[in-house]
């Protein structure tokens, strides 16, 4: 017990520290792609010194997810060597695919982003640019893929018995475009794209409130903007098609989030609350019906309960119901808070409207905690399973490994994570302090005459 | 092709992933190793910016390799790095310390602040080195495997003599291995501070190649099997020892370039011979019935061939990047205002 416990415990404290800084390097991906493209297209030194700017905080964030991911990569070896040999010939695949597709094609590029300025011609560096935001999309896309596969496995048989039971792909596909895969992975890369706009709309906001490098702040603002309003407006559709996909693949994890437990219909929507997981009640807000109206279409279709399943299969369900709800209301604050900025900028005041601005500077947090928030509604909605219905998380640990290693391990990991996440926001507030250069407003630097 | 076909295939493309790991990555632990021999700042900025654009992807190596290692032989991956749990660790932190080191050092001017990150640099990358040497050591020498596969050894089991030196050697290899990178991608001062040193480099590494190798064939014999039996395959471990004889004669003529491809060789050369003698255990168990084999560990034949069509896309790829970025960084490092 203790060794699960300490495995699940490490597994959760690196995996949300490395999940801070992908979604950054997806999201802002997405914004240099956009800033580079405008330059190219209008000539405007004002995006050179915007791409080179976010170029750099780019930097910044893919080095420390790579430091943190490859924690990652050896990390089900390590603690979870049981889960490993059961499910290598499935999962490994596509942790393989993820090497070879992706890390690659963002590491190699990356050099050319950094460090290529003087050395390819605009057009070359855009593509590098375009590269390395490809690279890590595809990264999402097989992690999603292995990940989606725990969720609700499809394409394999399992073969063996006793310790040498496995589970073997039949249909390769079928294990990549398994039920959840396109949900999941949509939903996911909106949030990543959310948290790289809400960076620079934070940084953004905070140079104007302060009446530096105006010019810049705008330029940025708005196009953080746009790609914050898509990615928001897109989460909340793409989320509502995952929910819907979890109550039909896992309906034991979709009632946990709701805090469903008598099967029956209409089901109500909590907008918050607390669940007595002793007494099966939730005390909070109800709208009658909502919850059978947003899985069904029908107010009065019937929702499956958590008492349809074997106390031993439930989640831990007031963590999964307060996760998935604080996550659905940062995501709706998020909304409110890109359609105001909508509304100013159509007044033509978003730049003088300072508390929105504020807003904004903070703001920077929300797509962050809800992503972290998502996170945890998956993955404990997916207890006491590993792999959803094939094999429990008490099973998968690595037997050799004592309580003992992995308490040292997350002792080291905890001062190793704090020292960088400390150096991190350090280096960050630097940049941010020494703002975008004057020297990058010169096209000669780059030359764009030669393109 | 057949099912055993596979397998082989995989053994080769597995070994190829981190054979690809020890020549980029080596020389980037190499410099890092030799770090601190370096004394100014400028000279330790231009090492840094030597390695600067490329570490990054050269790491990525031994992460697909890791990747790869799952996918085809998920029995490896899971008793070697659940077995050598406090060392993997070590390995981890040691390749965090070093990415950290390389992105922080240049990001204030402090002394105390570049020279804390200059020994984190320099020291993870001596201890990077020195466990994957080990625990290739351990490997070939023969590790207790119970009859799940599981290793029962613990921590100070891996640290016995024949390990400990192929970890000295493996640090003496990357450290003649960076060193003559560093001699290829500077110029002027530290170029022929760099030169002037890499006979140490090469005879540190020379006596730890020596003894090595007189030591596997004393204490590991079965690593001298297929050789013995497939004379032909003598041809490895000549060409190896002709490919490390020619550093010092390159160099000597300053052909830096062909010195450093004899360096790479030589490290592909000690890696092939390590594939031979342990074909096709990928590890050797003390009870040679349980070791590992590229049978025994495997995923089915299916996924064997779904990634070999994944590899068959990618490798070729990311050979034309990796060949590209070189190829664009090449010739002298010097300090602009985006470097390290």
């Amino acid at each position: 017990m203790d060794v699960v416990f300490a495995s699940r415990l490490q597994f959760g404290l690196t995996i949300a520290f490395h999940y801070l800084f992908p979604p950054l390097s997806i999201g802002l991906g997405i914004v240099l792609v956009l800033m580079e493209g405008a330059f190219l297209r209008t000539g405007n030194p004002l995006y050179q010194q915007m791409t080179r700017f976010w170029v750099r905080v780019f930097g910044l964030t893919f080095a420390i997810g790579v430091a943190s991911g490859i924690v990652m990569e050896f990390q089900f070896g390590t603690n979870w060597a049981a889960y490993s040999r059961f499910v290598g010939d499935v999962f490994g695949s596509a942790l393989a695919a993820e090497g070879v597709f992706a890390f690659f094609l963002e590491s190699g590029f990356l050099a050319l982003l950094l460090f290529g300025w003087d050395r390819v011609g605009p057009r070359m560096h855009f593509f590098a640019t375009l590269m390395v935001c490809l690279g890590a999309h595809f990264s999402a896309v097989w992690i999603i893929v292995a990940n989606s596969w725990m969720q609700t496995p499809a394409g394999f048989h399992v073969v063996g018995e006793g310790l040498a039971r496995r589970a073997e792909t039949t249909d390769f596909w079928a294990v990549v475009l398994n039920p959840s895969t396109i949900d999941r992975l949509t939903h996911t890369l909106l949030g990543a794209w959310q948290a790289g706009a809400f960076l620079v709309l934070s940084v953004s906001a905070w140079y104007l409130l302060h009446g530096r490098h105006v010019a810049f702040a705008r330029g940025s603002f708005r196009i953080g903007l746009a790609v914050a309003t898509f990615a928001v407006l897109g989460s909340i559709v793409t989320g509502d098609a995952s929910a819907r996909g979890v109550a039909h693949n896992q309906p034991a994890k979709l009632a946990a989030m709701e805090g469903v437990f008598a099967t029956g219909a209409p089901a109500g929507l909590h907008l918050f609350g607390w669940v007595d997981e002793q007494a099966e009640t939730v005390a909070g807000p109800e709208i009658p019906g909502l919850l059978s109206f947003l899985v069904s279409g029908h107010t009065d279709a019937p929702i499956t309960g958590l008492r349809a399943f074997p106390e031993t299969d439930w989640p831990p369900v007031n963590r999964v119901f307060q996760a998935f709800h604080a996550m659905v209301a940062i995501g709706f604050a998020l909304l409110a808070l890109v359609l105001a900025a909508l509304v100013q900028l159509g007044r033509g005041k978003l730049f003088e409207t300072r508390w929105l601005l504020w807003l904004f500077v903070f703001a920077v947090l929300g797509p962050q905690l809800a992503n972290q928030l998502g996170w945890m509604t998956a993955e404990f909605g997916r207890q006491p399973w590993i792999v959803y219905g094939l094999m429990r998380t008490s099973d998968a640990v690595s037997p050799v490994v004592s309580g003992g290693d992995v308490w040292f391990s997350i002792g080291l990991f905890t001062v190793v994570y704090l020292m960088l996440f400390a150096m991190f926001l350090f280096l960050l507030d630097q940049k941010i302090r020494h703002g975008p250069l004057e020297e990058d407003l010169d096209v000669a630097v780059t030359g764009l005459a030669r393109a | 092709m057949t099912v055993l076909d596979y397998n082989v295939l995989w053994y080769l493309v597995v070994g190829a992933l981190f054979a690809g790991y020890a020549v980029l990555d080596g020389f980037d632990l190499g410099v890092g190793a030799l770090h601190l021999f370096a004394r100014t700042d400028e000279h330790r900025r231009l090492m840094l910016n030597s390695i600067g654009p490329v570490w990054d992807g050269n790491e990525v190596w031994l992460v697909v390799g890791g990747g790869a290692l799952f996918a085809a032989f998920p029995n490896v991956y899971a008793t070697v790095f659940s077995g050598f749990y406090l060392a993997m660790m070590l390995l981890l932190c040691a390749l965090i310390f070093r990415a950290v080191a390389i992105e922080f050092r240049s990001k204030q001017p402090m002394r105390w602040w570049r020279q804390t990150w200059d020994v984190s640099f320099s020291v993870a990358s001596v201890v990077a080195s020195l466990l994957l040497g080990v625990a290739l050591g351990n490997l070939v020498y023969g590790i207790p495997l119970d009859a799940n596969g599981e290793y029962t050894g613990g921590l100070l089991g891996l640290l016995r003599p024949y390990p400990l030196l192929t970890g000295v050697t493996t640090v003496a290899l990357f450290m003649m291995h960076g060193a003559i990178y560093l001699v290829l991608r500077t110029e002027g001062e530290l170029h022929d501070v760099v030169r002037a040193r890499v006979n140490d480099a090469i005879i540190f590494f020379v006596i730890c190649y020596a003894t090595t190798t007189m030591a596997t064939l004393l204490y590991v014999p079965q690593m001298r099997v297929h050789i013995e039996q497939r004379p032909l395959l003598f041809v490895v471990p000549l060409a190896t020892m002709l490919a490390i004889a020619n550093i010092p004669r390159e160099m000597h003529r300053e052909r830096f370039g062909r010195a450093f491809l004899s360096s790479c060789f030589a490290v592909v050369g000690l890696w092939g011979l390590v594939g031979i003698g342990m074909f096709p255990a990928l590890v050797n168990a003390t009870d040679p019935s349980r070791s590992l084999t590229l049978v025994s560990s495997a995923s089915s034949e299916g996924t064997l061939r779904t990634m070999t069509i994944i590899a068959a896309i990618g490798i070729p790829l990311v050979a034309a990047y990796t060949v590209s970025i070189y190829w664009i960084f090449r010739g002298k490092v010097r300090l602009g205002s985006m470097s390290y």
